[in-house]
């Protein structure tokens, strides 16, 4: 589990340098990731000691965003204003992102299989 | 014995253990009665959990900053976490090669349509302007998105606010949004889900199936760079 820890706390470290240095947009963690992907692509294989740690991090990734949503409670009194249309905006805007995201990706993938 | 009580309770109120061991011992009910009802929307444990805890703290009188002094631990681990999705993504990699090109362009028609709608919707509602470039980014992962909310002039906690509800709404409704588009192929739903919800919505997509749980990963990565890019230009043209 450690070597499995310090494999990712490295990628991700090395993904935050190389955003600094770059001055990307991306943040390190992602850079980290596809850093990560990169290097089972080589590798050809999952190592059975980061597949075990790595899912188990993975399956539990809700638990990770409940320390940020607590802070829900700083914002009572805006909230307490404003909740309903920040509601309907976020419900709203979520559909429709859902929607046309998935409908171009399938819209495209149906050309592609066309054309070969 | 009150006494004694009421000093042990100062004692641990200061520390970050009580409050991380909370976290804890809060999720797990909370995701185990998530599974029990078989991922009944409403019972979304991140939901759950957030409103447990805030009960516990606002009962207790302990302010946001003392419980994130023993939160921040599990928070911490989001970036690891993150990282990890790359298991997923490599057991995928066959199904990503094939499928990039409409990956690319679900990517940038997605980010696009969900910064627009957000700032649209929100301006047909009636939010005050710090509200709306508070909200502009959505639908990317928190560091990212707060980052952009104080570049364009909204407050970067109530982003954090906002983008884990928009992730508890994304992941409560995809099932049924979804299904609506009769699309099956599990990358194309899982795709869409992460570029609309982030990280809360790719936990919804792992227990659909693992291959919407990778392209939901790989969306939100993806997507929080291209989001990134646009929020400033669109908010300059819109507000």
């Amino acid at each position: 589990m450690i070597r499995a820890l310090t494999a990712l706390l490295l990628c991700q470290l090395v993904g935050e340098i190389v955003a600094r240095l770059l001055q990307l947009p991306v943040p390190g963690p992602v850079i980290g990731m596809l850093l990560l992907w990169i290097l089972l692509l080589v590798h050809g294989s999952i190592p059975a000691w980061l597949q075990q740690t790595a899912q188990t991090i993975v399956q539990h990734l809700s638990l990770l965003f409940v320390p940020a949503g607590v802070g829900v409670m700083v914002h009572f009194s805006r909230l307490q204003d404003e909740w309903l249309p920040i509601l309907l905006t976020l419900i709203g805007s979520t559909i429709i992102t859902m929607v046309v995201t998935a409908l171009t990706m399938h819209v495209l993938s149906l050309r592609m299989n066309r054309m070969q | 014995m009150d006494i004694n009580l009421t000093d042990i309770w100062v004692y641990l109120a200061e520390t970050p253990l009580l409050w991380l061991t909370l976290t804890l011992a809060v999720y797990l009910p909370a995701d185990w009665l998530y599974r029990r009802t078989n991922a009944l929307p409403l019972f979304n444990p991140v939901l759950l959990a957030i409103i447990g805890l805030v009960l516990l703290l606002l009962a207790t009188g302990t302010p946001y900053a003392t419980y994130f002094d023993g939160a921040q631990f599990v928070h911490c681990l989001r970036g690891p976490a993150t990282v990890a999705l790359a298991i997923p993504l490599y057991t995928y990699s066959a199904t990503l090669k094939r499928m990039l090109v409409p990956l690319v362009g679900a990517l940038l028609v997605g980010a696009v349509t969900g910064v627009v709608s957000a700032i649209g919707i929100g301006q047909l509602v009636g939010l005050s302007d710090v509200t709306l470039r508070s909200l502009a980014p959505k639908s990317i992962t928190t560091p990212i998105a707060m980052g952009i909310s104080e570049q364009v002039g909204g407050l970067p906690s109530l982003t954090a606010v906002i983008v884990i509800l928009t992730g508890i709404v994304g992941a409560t409704i995809a099932q049924e949004v979804l299904s609506v588009t009769r699309i099956r192929e599990s990358s194309i739903r899982g795709f869409a889900i992460g570029l609309a919800a982030h990280g809360i919505g790719t936990a919804r997509a792992f227990q659909m199936d693992a291959e919407a749980g990778a392209f939901s990963g790989l969306a939100m990565g993806l997507n929080g760079a291209v989001t990134a890019i646009i929020v400033p230009l669109i908010v300059s043209l819109m507000l």
